[in-house]
């Protein structure tokens, strides 16, 4: 018999649209009414665009191999958004140079990653832990108990705002789909693509197909840096205050979020749909919880848990016995 | 010439970078504390230390054997929290010695489930370890929401301030685990220890039971968490379930500065004990300084990062000469 395979992305999506279903019938959800599903459906999706944006730094540098990660992401969105908040204190002309700003802080907290991994050779995943904490120090240096500041009214309306009074979508969604189709670009049709899946794939392979491994794992993590960058920049645009810990509840679930869509956590084969599709799905999965009441405590082992499944699943290393 | 010999000591003694290291920030300690070999600031030193030269001892073990495990602090957090709500401040001696007891069963148990999923499972140690730390931080916040509990006075006064045969506790702990290591070492679990995280497939080949070895260092990493999470409480008196979220980190880079390699298979226990050591002063030394209460998370973060630099440095100036 034939087994069936269905892509990841799919499965995530299918199994966010089944439990939202089921979330109907919660007490407190909404019932039959349709109207308000719609609704609760949309602000779903608009809350994982946050999530979405900053898995999508997190994607290149899982694919790019090589035990790749950003723990760093949390922090830099943290960062990006209180700079953004200062520099730009409600004032509508500094809003694109604001953006430019946070591009720039984060690709460059990225390529310092980048760089500790390449010539120090110090695995990602420390690297870009050390990395968060030298960042979140900044933070507090910056921070200094209190920032003033305010975003700019052009901001809330973009991001946080329906598109017009007569479609109810939100701009952040139209920002999202936007995005999802460059990331799609950028994986798919640019030699940069092309390389950073070779270079996913088997680093020696890729550095003898005359590909610039240095070069490749230098841009991955600056861009990854700048994309985390960009987060920030969103997610204060839809909070509109700054908190010391505004990142950090991102980090997990954007790792959780690339491993939901079938990114290799190995490296070498993923997209950016199906991390789209994992930050809906684990939106939907802490946003029921909060639902159903549940502390903290419980949301964080039901994440853990989830990773812990999915890799399971995905993320077997190959058996010692051949 | 004389380069040469130091490139072989290092290479030879892998705990000699971490010796120099030490000597260096006792220098500059003695500096800024001239009483500091006077018995009770020595006493007062060790026991704050102790926890991480624990961690630090567990989680070479599982480098040794070629894994890592993120997860360390979580369990430490979790055995906080159990004996600080489980035994009180008014709580007796017995029941304290009874609560230790299970706190060891359940570092093994943790360990168990890491060395389950990475070894049977064969999933990647760090992002396993990593979704399981996810798991026990929110065990720990389960069971104790907010910072709060506590030991008897007795028992914390205990592990404070005895000095058996006039030196602190911690040397006799410190001097069993060195102990315990050097039979380990000597015996056949060592040689399989060191097979495994040299080149797991190579000893696989050779017969050695990788498997089983894996899983072992994920156990014992979990107990010596367990007993740090013990040494712990005993030092702060009082339950916080974020009380080791920060250690994890610090184990690693105390690992790295000991000489024994992130790949595996290279080094030992005695230099990442000496590691966590000098990180306790180096700690020590920013808290000397009097810096502004703002910059101490950033200089903190910073010479762990460049602790972790160290390595790297050194390998890139080994290669730039001929």
């Amino acid at each position: 018999m034939k087994r069936i395979k269905i892509s990841p992305p799919v499965a995530a999506l299918f199994l966010a649209i089944v439990l939202f279903l089921l979330s109907g019938l919660l007490p407190n959800s909404y019932g039959s009414d349709v109207k308000i599903a719609i609704s609760q459906a949309t602000n779903i999706v608009r809350l994982a665009v946050f999530l979405g944006v900053i898995a999508a730094g997190q994607t290149l540098v899982i694919i790019s191999g090589f035990e790749g990660i950003d723990l760093s992401a949390g922090s830099v969105v943290t960062l990006t958004a209180i700079v953004t908040y200062v520099y730009v204190n409600g004032a509508d002309e500094k809003v694109f140079v604001a953006l430019l700003l946070s591009l720039a802080v984060g690709a460059v907290i990225g390529l310092l990653n980048g760089a500790g991994i390449t010539f120090l050779k110090i695995s990602p995943f420390v690297m870009t832990l050390g990395m968060s904490g030298v960042v979140t120090g900044i933070v507090i240096i910056l921070n200094h108990g209190n920032v003033s500041g305010k975003v700019a009214p052009i901001m809330t309306r973009l991001i946080a705002r329906p598109i017009s009074p007569d479609i109810p979508i939100p701009g952040a969604i139209v920002i999202w789909v936007i995005f999802g189709i460059l990331m799609w670009l950028l994986l798919e049709r640019t030699s940069f693509g092309k390389y950073l899946f070779a270079i996913g794939v088997n680093r020696v392979t890729a550095k003898l197909s005359g590909v610039n491994v240095t070069g490749m794992n230098l841009a991955t993590y600056a861009l990854a840096g700048a994309l985390a960058g960009f987060g920030g920049f969103l997610v204060v645009g839809n909070t509109g205050v700054v908190l010391i810990s505004l990142g950090q509840p991102f980090l997990f679930p954007s790792i959780a979020a690339v491993a939901v869509g079938g990114t290799l956590l190995s490296g070498g084969k993923g997209s950016y749909w199906g991390s789209m599709a994992g930050a809906i799905l684990l939106t939907l999965m802490t946003s029921l919880l909060t639902t159903m009441q549940m502390p903290e405590s419980v949301r964080r082992m039901v994440l853990g848990a989830t990773l812990l499944v999915l890799i399971s699943i995905y993320g077997r290393q190959r058996a010692l016995r051949q | 010439m004389k380069r040469f010999t130091w490139n072989k000591l290092t290479s030879r003694y892998p705990a000699l970078f971490a010796l120099t290291l030490l000597v260096l920030s006792v220098l500059i300690n003695v500096i800024l504390q001239p009483n500091m070999f006077a018995r009770d600031t020595l006493n007062s030193n060790m026991r704050v230390f102790l926890p991480m030269v624990i961690l630090a001892a567990g989680q070479a073990i599982v480098i040794l054997g070629g894994g890592i495990d993120i997860s360390v602090g979580g369990i430490v957090s979790i055995i906080n929290t159990i004996l600080a709500t489980r035994v009180g401040l008014e709580g007796s001696a017995e029941t304290m010695w009874q609560y230790v007891a299970i706190s060891l069963l359940i570092g093994i148990l943790a360990g168990a489930i890491n060395g389950f999923f990475v070894a049977y499972l064969r999933l990647q140690p760090i992002i396993t370890t990593y979704a399981t730390s996810f798991l026990f931080a929110g065990v720990a916040l389960f069971i104790l929401p907010n910072p709060g509990g506590g030991i008897p006075t007795s028992i914390s006064e205990f592990y404070r301030s005895s000095i058996p045969l006039g030196l602190p506790l911690a040397f006799y702990v410190i001097a069993i685990i060195l102990l315990v290591w050097g039979f380990l070492r000597s015996t056949r679990y060592g040689n399989f220890l060191f097979a495994v995280g040299g080149k797991a497939q190579a000893a696989y080949e050779t017969a050695v039971p990788v498997t089983t070895i894996q899983f072992s260092t994920y156990v014992i990493s979990g107990l010596m968490a367990a007993i740090s999470g013990i040494a712990i409480t005993m030092l702060s008196g009082s339950g916080n379930a974020e009380s080791g979220s920060a250690m994890t980190l610090n184990s690693i880079t105390a690992v790295v500065i000991g000489g024994t390699a992130l790949s595996g298979g290279v080094g030992g226990v005695a230099g990442p004990m000496l590691g966590a050591i000098t990180l306790g002063f180096i700690q020590n030394i920013i808290s000397f300084a009097h810096i502004d209460t703002w910059w101490e998370t950033f200089a903190k973060a910073s010479i762990i990062v460049a602790a972790l630099a160290i390595p790297g440095v050194i390998n890139l100036f080994r290669r730039r000469r001929p």
